[in-house]
């Protein structure tokens, strides 16, 4: 018989923002505007997107190779899109 | 024989009728290409039509990359098959890497729907063979994401290698050097966000989409003929 892997839950948090130098509209659209609530003070506004996930994995490392892989492949457009993830474990036997 | 144009369509798409009618008018025969299926039955030429494919979920395009039919339409472009997307189509082809860049939101935030003026800037590709360089198009858009984006190094390649297809003479969406359509190397795969087969019949207010048609319909008629 192989090892028995236990495995855990993991909620991985994806940040997708656009990559530094590609425009981001919406962000500075919403720049633009802060100014006419008083907000004379703000600048470097980005709108990104904030993907959150559970994924079961023997341990934290293999959670977050298969959360960037999932990064690379669908969740973030690596032409204009950067990612940043971010892995918290769940209480062990909490997945079903 | 005609010659047989897939125009594929996946939940969302909502151009292919459209795009049908304008192709089978020129006396094209056009067949839709369901998602789900991975094949495109041995047809000449395909469309990726515009809509909101897989209702555009996540970013244009991004899900259906993923369809069964577009390991077909790959495949098929990859042996040198003409391929075209328009609008949506465009952002699925940028997503199945078949074309470079991307296509974010417009400039402005602002949802585009009019009909703009094109420059032909080249004519050795599946949709401009028939076309004269610098000859101008009015046709229309309908979009929110057009907004062309590229790294600096793409950008320079396509330009030296000629694969810029449509530039807009009034740059209406922030498109990187007023790119309107792109191809890829091999000139057989042509992205656009203009609509040609809304502009393709004076009925419609221009019939200036025709030519480009035309020009698909030789190029999978050439391809039948080899």
């Amino acid at each position: 018989m192989g090892t028995i892997l236990t495995m855990a839950a993991y909620a991985a948090r994806v940040d997708v923002s656009h990559r530094p130098g590609i425009a981001d509209p919406a962000g500075a659209t919403v720049e633009r505007a802060l100014p006419a609530l008083g907000y004379t003070n703000v600048t470097q506004v980005h709108i990104g997107k904030v993907i959150r996930l559970v994924v079961e994995a023997p341990d934290a490392d293999s959670a977050r190779a298969q959360v960037d892989e999932m990064c690379e492949r669908l969740l973030a457009n690596p032409v204009i899109e950067s990612y940043e993830v971010t892995i918290t474990e769940l209480a062990r036997g909490s997945a079903s | 024989m005609s010659v047989r144009i897939g125009v594929v369509q996946f939940p969302g798409t909502n151009c292919e009728l459209d795009v049908m009618w304008a192709l089978e008018t020129l006396g094209a025969r056009a067949e839709l290409c369901w998602h789900g299926d991975a094949t495109v039955r041995g047809v000449d030429a395909v469309v990726v039509p515009g809509g909101f494919a897989h209702g555009d979920y996540l970013r244009t395009g991004a899900l259906a990359r993923f369809s069964p039919v577009m390991s077909a339409v790959t495949d098929f472009a990859t042996a040198g098959g003409p391929v075209v997307g328009i609008c949506n189509g465009f952002q699925v082809l940028t997503e199945a890497a078949l074309l470079p860049g991307a296509l974010q939101k417009n400039a402005g935030l602002k949802f585009l729907c009019q009909t703009v003026e094109l420059r032909v800037e080249t004519t050795t590709t599946v949709l401009t063979g028939e076309c004269e360089v610098g000859q101008r198009l009015r046709i229309p858009i309908n979009h929110f994401e057009g907004n062309y984006v590229c790294d600096d190094a793409t950008l320079a390649r396509l330009r030296d290698n000629d694969q810029i297809v449509v530039r807009y003479t009034d740059n209406p969406n922030g498109s990187l050097d007023d790119i309107a359509g792109i191809c890829n190397a091999g000139r057989n795969v042509v992205g656009l966000m203009p609509h040609p087969e809304r502009a393709s019949d004076v009925m419609l207010g221009s019939a200036d989409g025709v030519v480009l048609l035309r020009s698909l319909l030789a190029a999978a008629g050439a391809r039948v003929a080899v």
